[in-house]
């Protein structure tokens, strides 16, 4: 009982960034229609990023963060640009080998530049752990499940608040009538793409410090971030935060009853039965966004 | 002249080994063709049906595992072991198929990668069985009567002989009744539905085919490297073979063939220059870039331009 509730709460602190990474890719996945290999890449990067600023420059944390953040909007928009924006009107299949193709360079590039020894990413939190009750929990991994929650939060808050969220939303359930109402759909797809980005790089800025950071660390980024969408139905962005909660709790158990070696299995048979079964997700009534 | 270009061809690649005495050479013959065999096989479901499956080295594992477990283990010979390899795949095949056939595009890809990674998982963790990463070492070599095929020279004319049976194969299938079913499938679903195409059917059998074909060869790199690890079921090979067949001409029979020798010498030919990581570097950047400039790949565009001329 007491393992049950430090799994659970484990499981939470991953889940929160699944959930990022797979809010992220829900967006890009549902709105652009884009099959993003390269989502994973993107975590990398931001993984990266925050082991640059924090391990490199000796930033600060928040900083760091803010820093993983802009890098995977940044490179975000700059591949929607260049790679997405002339290929708009091709076929599902044209855009998804170009992101495979994408994500192989990517991740190649960053093998070349940090090498493949996986980096321990320093971070200003206390080792001790907390403890309460049963549970105990590092601060660093009480603060990656805070950041997330924020993050989730300010997701939705965009999505649902803001004018861009709206426009979001509408070129999500008919790009031609919003395109028609003004809607600038190429600007759309670039925030989208850019936002979704960010969000899979502080997924990476976060989870870099507790595990390490690695070039190949997106391949698994990516598939874990695809069970979330097909889990949380496409587009849905509550079905995604759920998902990757869901997913985190799901692995945690996984790894503590049944077999840590099968952890990741968890995400790929969760793709394989979610498909065969239920393939607009279990969260779904409809395709949404918001 | 298509004719006796095509003796010149058959009579360079019957005499090779006696030619090119290099062994480094040879070998990077025999794995283009053992790759050759692996491209044509995703071709069927890529090319053909218009599926692509990102789990085919799951395929290639599965055949590479079947084979040398049943000789090292069973002792069985080589010749057994092969169909059984191909056998096993194609049984994986026709599992993933049965489980993605309601699912088309990205999804139908998400399941196979996903099957590719969970069966990863399972040679890497079952020990008894696959005997973890550390792979197994010492896989026979075939033997043909009286004769091992140990030397590079023969194990060229067994892979030779498979990558003819495999052309021979996906000729006559692509040609037959099945081959245009399986276009109409690509071309346009509903419609084919309409005038009574099956397709449950043809997409099982293309999977179950295609995945035969890729167990085949992962027997023959079994074979042939005699050793098998984890390292199989590596994504990079499913890549090499997306990049192949997409390079090379998705949808035709020599375009894969193509695809597999030029990017197994061109690594190669590279490697004297640069290191691995700026190979796989820029065969990502390749594949992006023969999406913009060449989306239908090198032989249907040489194709083209002789027409023209």
């Amino acid at each position: 009982m007491e393992q049950l509730l430090q799994h659970l709460v484990n499981g939470l602190v991953l889940g929160g960034t699944y959930a990022l990474l797979g809010i992220g890719l829900t967006l890009i996945f549902g709105l652009m229609n884009v099959v993003n290999f390269a989502h994973g890449e993107f975590y990398t990067l931001g993984a990266y990023a925050a082991f640059a600023a924090l391990g490199l420059a000796g930033l600060d944390f928040t900083l760091a963060l803010l820093g993983a953040i802009a890098a995977g909007a940044l490179g975000g928009a700059l591949c929607e640009v260049s790679l997405l924006r002339p290929l708009r009107h091709e076929s599902i299949d044209t855009t998804m080998l170009v992101m495979i193709g994408l994500w192989i360079a990517m991740q190649n590039g960053e093998l070349l530049v940090w090498g493949g020894v996986a980096k321990s990413i320093p971070h200003p939190f206390p080792t001790a752990p907390l403890v309460l009750g049963p549970v105990s929990l590092a601060p660093l991994r009480l603060f990656v499940l805070v950041v997330a929650a924020a993050l989730i939060a300010a997701s939705y808050l965009l999505i649902q608040r803001t004018k861009l969220g709206r426009a979001m939303r509408a070129t999500f359930q008919d790009a031609e009538t919003s395109a028609l109402m003004g809607v600038p759909i190429e600007r759309i797809h670039t925030a989208t793409f850019a936002f979704g980005s960010a969000l899979a790089a502080a997924a990476g800025a976060l989870l870099g410090p507790i595990f390490l950071a690695y070039p190949s660390m997106g391949d698994l980024a990516s598939l874990k971030a695809f069970s979330v969408v097909i889990l949380g139905g496409l587009g849905n962005v509550p079905g995604a935060t759920l998902g990757g909660l869901l997913l985190g709790v799901a692995e945690e158990l996984g790894a503590g009853y049944v077999s840590s070696g099968y952890r990741d299995a968890v995400g790929f048979l969760i793709i394989i039965v979610v498909l065969v079964l239920r393939p607009a997700g279990i969260f779904a009534r409809a395709e949404r966004i918001g | 002249m298509r004719r006796s270009g095509r003796a010149v061809a058959a009579l360079l690649a019957l005499t090779l080994p006696f030619w090119l005495a290099n062994p480094y050479v040879l070998h990077v013959v025999i794995m283009a063709g053992i790759f050759g065999v692996l491209a044509l096989s995703l071709n069927l479901l890529l090319g053909y049906t218009g599926q692509l499956s990102l789990g085919h080295a799951a395929f290639f594992g599965i055949g590479a595992y079947t084979s040398a477990l049943l000789t090292l283990r069973l002792e069985w010979s080589f010749w057994v072991a092969l169909p059984a390899a191909a056998t096993a795949a194609g049984l994986a095949g026709w599992c993933i198929g049965r489980l993605a056939l309601k699912l088309r595009g990205a999804y139908f890809v998400l399941v196979t990668i996903s099957f590719a990674g969970v069966v990863s998982l399972v040679s890497i963790n079952w020990m008894d069985l696959t005997n973890g990463p550390l792979g197994l070492p010492g896989v026979p070599p075939p033997e043909l009567g009286p004769w091992s095929l140990r030397t590079k020279r023969a194990y060229y004319y067994l892979v030779l002989a498979a990558v003819a049976a495999s052309s021979l194969a996906c000729k006559r299938l692509v040609g037959s009744r099945i081959g245009r079913a399986f276009v109409a499938l690509r071309e346009n679903e509903s419609l084919a539905e309409s005038v009574g195409v099956d397709v449950t059917h043809y997409l099982v059998l293309a999977a179950v085919v295609s995945a035969g074909l890729a167990g085949m060869a992962g027997s023959l790199y079994a074979h042939y490297t005699r050793f098998v690890s984890p390292e199989v079921f590596l994504f990079t090979y499913t890549v090499t073979m997306v990049i192949m067949v997409v390079a090379g001409g998705k949808g035709t029979l020599a375009g894969p063939l193509v695809g597999a020798g030029l990017f197994t010498a061109l690594p190669e030919a590279l490697r004297a220059v640069t290191s691995w990581q700026w190979q796989m570097l820029a065969y990502g950047v390749l594949l992006v870039l023969l999406v913009f400039f060449l989306p239908r790949g090198i032989v249907p565009a040489l194709t083209a331009v002789r027409r023209r001329s």
